[in-house]
């Protein structure tokens, strides 16, 4: 893979670098060619390094780019693949197409930061088909860092597939800055033996809008999953969950958990759905919504916290 | 003898039923002070109420606490005056580590370190290395979450802590080491109310107070209160009728 040193787009990549940063990630390691990594700005990708056994390829379209991302059959890629997307400006529209494959046998953990620190009117959309080969492993984990305004949409949606014995595991965390408009909507289907397992974590404040739509399908036999959401919104912030987990083949088995934290005018909905069509199947269900526990704010004020305080810890505890 | 806790006459009412029926009550500095009484006698609700819980304000009476009246502080500014209590079923807090948890009550004496947060794991039995990184959540046992509630209470060094039955949910083996926990406490300066059934832990105390329907019926010694409390209170229908207060 050809690799693409840092250049003259280098104020773009400064602000790139620093929004990352500010998002949680380590610059360092997008400067590391021992590391893959991908960066992208708006429509421009900033710089690309891929590693053995990976293989990178993109396209830079009118308002995003198109990536397609494989994991040779066999490879065991031992150190995270870094992603960084982001736009820099107040508004603009970035569009990520994602092909991603992990081929059979292969092992990859993706960490991507998506950064729009001063976002006032930014789309960002994201669709990704993933295919998770036979006994492949993808651990894929998602932060958003999106800055103090909420003039942004994210609308992530993405179609995987994990066949017999592969596993994928994802984390999307979006905890930090202003929501904004969120539609999230990830739909799995997972063939015999294979495990998936998707977390959510938001944080919602003012008028954000949150959407989280997950859909599981159990195809295979022994097929494992869970579902797990952590919301927590406050002020005039709104949120709404909906959990589908299937269970379609013998020994399938599959959970949803949701619980969502309000205070102030917040207001949320959570529908955990469960579909069983083989008798042999099981897929359970949890969903609670409610103002943080009393107890727990009660304990942490024994020990000397203010009730803010408490609350904040314990909030942030449950969005960790 | 100078008393560090001290109540007079505390009533509290529920529905228009007296729970707290006038509690009278003196905690010297540095007791081991026990609380006995049966199901529903009040001892709990005693316990909050000195903690200054939601739900349980009293409407009467006075709770002096070091020379002065805390009874319309809040939870927070009596903990910062040196109480605090440990629930008998402690709280579960999904995403905060142990050691985070146990760092929280320190914060008011200038922080800890990270050996005075192992040592109080080890003072309750359970391995620092095993449980420093841990969440005080769901993944924990009832009788964990119990001894890491009570290595809580150490970190904090309260001038007065209160253990709602600190036995419950620990097995017989372990009552030793609750009871040589409260003697470690009181070494460390604290005074302590504990609300038990045990007699093993009364019988540690310096001092016991049986308490029935909402009163305590007599203070003293803690093997005779606890005698009194197995022969006298177990066989009887104090809710048929209730006692006087002496």
């Amino acid at each position: 893979m050809a690799q693409i040193t840092l250049n003259a787009l280098s104020k773009e990549v400064e602000d790139i670098t620093a929004a990352y940063t500010a998002a949680g990630g380590n610059a360092a390691v997008l400067h590391n060619h021992d590391l893959a990594s991908l960066v992208i700005s708006g429509n421009k990708v900033l710089s690309a390094n891929g590693t053995e056994g990976i293989v990178l390829e993109k396209k830079e379209t009118e308002h995003g780019v198109d990536v397609k991302l494989t994991i040779k059959k066999g490879y065991k890629i031992p150190l995270p693949v870094h992603l960084c997307f982001g736009l820099v400006p107040k508004d603009g529209l970035q569009e990520i197409n994602m092909n991603f494959v992990a081929e059979e046998d292969s092992a990859v953990e993706l960490i991507a930061h998506c950064t729009f620190p001063n976002a006032e009117k930014v789309i960002h959309k994201m669709d990704a088909e993933m295919l998770i080969g036979k006994n492949a492993s993808l651990k894929y984990t998602e932060t958003h860092f999106h800055g103090p305004h909420g003039g942004i949409q994210v609308l992530p949606k993405a179609h995987i597939t994990i066949e017999e014995g592969g596993s994928y595991y994802t984390n999307f965390s979006l905890i930090s800055g202003r929501v904004g408009y969120l539609e999230f909507d990830y739909s799995v289907d997972a063939e015999k033996d294979s495990i998936c397992e998707m977390v959510t974590k938001v944080y919602g404040k003012a008028d954000d809008k949150i959407k989280i739509l997950e859909k599981i399908s159990l195809n295979g036999e022994n097929a494992r999953s869970v579902i797990k959401s952590r919301l927590a919104i406050t002020d005039n912030a709104e949120s709404m969950f909906r959990g589908v987990t299937e269970g379609h083949a013998p020994r399938a088995r599959g959970h949803v958990d949701c619980m969502e934290v309000i205070q102030g005018n917040a207001k949320a909905e959570a529908v955990p759905i469960v579909r069983v069509d083989n008798p042999l199947a099981k897929v359970t269900h949890e969903a609670a919504i409610g103002c943080v526990d009393k107890k727990e704010v009660e304990t942490l004020m024994a020990r000397g916290l203010e009730e803010d305080d408490a609350i904040d810890i314990i909030v942030k505890g449950m969005l960790a | 003898m100078s008393y560090i806790l001290s109540l007079k006459n505390l009533i509290l009412s529920r529905d228009g039923k007296k729970i707290l029926r006038g509690v009278n009550l003196e905690v010297g500095d540095r007791e081991i002070h026990s609380i006995i009484g049966a199901n529903g006698a009040g001892k709990s609700t005693l316990a909050y109420t000195l903690m200054g819980l939601q739900g349980y304000e009293h409407e009467e009476g006075s709770i002096i606490f070091n020379g002065e009246d805390v009874a319309a502080l809040s939870i927070t500014e009596r903990a910062r005056k040196g109480i605090t209590l440990a629930w008998q079923e402690p709280a579960r807090f999904e995403g905060l580590k142990v050691r985070d948890y146990l760092a929280i009550g320190a914060r008011g004496n200038g922080g800890i370190t990270e050996e005075e947060i192992k040592e109080a794991l080890r003072k309750v039995d359970l391995k620092p290395e095993k449980y420093l990184n841990r969440e005080v959540g769901e993944a924990l046992s009832g009788g964990e979450r119990k001894r890491i509630e009570l290595a809580s209470i150490i970190t904090m060094k309260p001038k007065l802590a209160i253990l709602d039955e600190p036995d419950s949910g620990i097995d017989v083996v372990s009552l030793k080491e609750i009871v040589s926990l409260i003697q470690t406490l009181k070494e460390n300066g604290s005074s302590v109310l504990v609300i038990t059934h045990r007699e093993e832990i009364a019988a540690a105390s310096d001092k016991a107070s049986l308490m029935c329907e909402g009163a305590i019926l007599r203070s003293g010694d803690p093997v005779e209160i606890s005698e009194f409390f197995k022969n006298r209170c177990i066989p009887c229908d104090s809710r048929v009728s209730p006692p006087k207060v002496e």
